[in-house]
């Protein structure tokens, strides 16, 4: 009488951590949709989560926070060059052609987007849509930061299982 | 007879980018490469054993010194776009290399300029990926190092017979 309600309970138990999980997997999917649907990420991102294996749970929350800390020099030394008087497209175009190109590979389909203007803003020589491309792509690169970091505590919470789905 | 080497083929992986290098890294172990990622022509050369020696004076300044390369490299991917040393000029160095050029070597690029494309492979790259490099990208390697393994195999094959041949006509 007594095991059978230990097998109960614990059967019971198991049951509501496994509904848990689920509802907490069904969270990080939607989530996933969201970002995908309001263009913050792109395919890169699901390229990412592929490479993710029992050997390397965590990458792509390991890629992007190297992203996040790199990057954030590459921003300070825009930062710095715009301030110059008369603007160097030259130097601005190569420092924002790196950035660009960090921003690709992990997915960050807005702030790829914006940085793609501030060069085309660089050729034409117009130091005032650098200058407002450069405040817009900002913005985008510290709203991604929070989605993500959102994202990647609901990950951790659901579980190890395969995140690695494609949004519809 | 010879047994098959099961060890995996290494990758030296060229690129300044600290994101770049760790997603290629990945993406080459994933496929069971064996990887070495290094931030610059010159570090890679140095890693090949191509040392340049721009102080000798009796020689024109494009020979360089071919030193004994104590790393075994079966392919080379490497960025295009990098400061001081470009991958086009890494590429150029490596194909001009009598000890290096039959090394693969691989061009990646965020920009798609069919120039540069072309120009790339002309002077000798076998593939040029287009950034961000994906693992559908990364499984064109393998016929490239199976070709070169070939090769290897082939010049094993002449040297285990010549020493086959001379061990039989000098009697211990």
């Amino acid at each position: 009488m007594h095991s059978n309600s230990f097998h109960c309970s614990l059967s019971l138990s198991l049951y509501s951590s496994t509904m848990d999980r689920a509802h907490s997997r069904r969270h990080v999917a939607s989530m996933k949709q969201s970002l995908f649907d309001q263009g913050y990420l792109d395919e890169q991102f699901i390229q990412l989560e592929e490479l993710q294996d029992e050997a390397n749970p965590n990458f792509v929350e390991e890629i992007v926070t190297l992203y996040y800390r790199d990057s954030s020099r590459l921003i300070s030394n825009l930062e710095n060059t715009l301030e110059r008087k008369p603007l160097d497209f030259n130097k601005l175009d190569t420092i924002m052609h790196q950035f660009k190109g960090s921003s690709s590979s992990i997915g960050a389909k807005k702030v790829k987007a914006e940085c793609t203007l501030f060069r085309e803003y660089c050729s034409a020589g117009n130091a005032e849509g650098c200058r407002r491309s450069f405040q817009q792509m900002k913005k985008e690169y510290a709203a991604l930061r929070k989605k993500l970091e959102t994202y990647f505590h609901l990950a951790r919470q659901a579980g190890p299982l395969e995140t690695a789905f494609r949004p519809k | 007879m010879g047994i098959a080497s099961e060890a995996p083929f290494h990758v030296l992986a060229v690129d300044d980018s600290l994101i770049d290098r760790m997603l290629i890294e990945r993406l080459l172990k994933t496929s069971s490469f064996h990887v070495t990622a290094v931030d610059s022509g010159s570090k890679a050369l140095k890693l090949l054993g191509l040392i340049e020696d721009e102080q000798r004076n009796e020689e024109p300044p494009s020979i360089s010194l071919e030193a004994h390369q104590d790393i075994e490299v079966n392919l080379i991917i490497t960025d295009y776009c990098m400061p001081e040393m470009t991958g086009y000029d890494l590429l150029r160095k490596i194909k001009e290399s009598r000890s290096l050029k039959d090394i693969p070597v691989v061009i990646m690029s965020s920009e798609n300029v069919p120039s540069r494309i072309n120009r790339c492979l002309e002077n000798g790259a076998d593939e040029f990926f287009l950034k961000p490099v994906q693992l559908s990208d990364v499984n064109k390697l393998r016929p490239h190092l199976l070709k070169s393994k070939v090769k290897d195999e082939e010049h094993r094959k002449i040297n285990n017979k010549t020493r086959e041949l001379t061990e039989i006509h000098s009697p211990r």
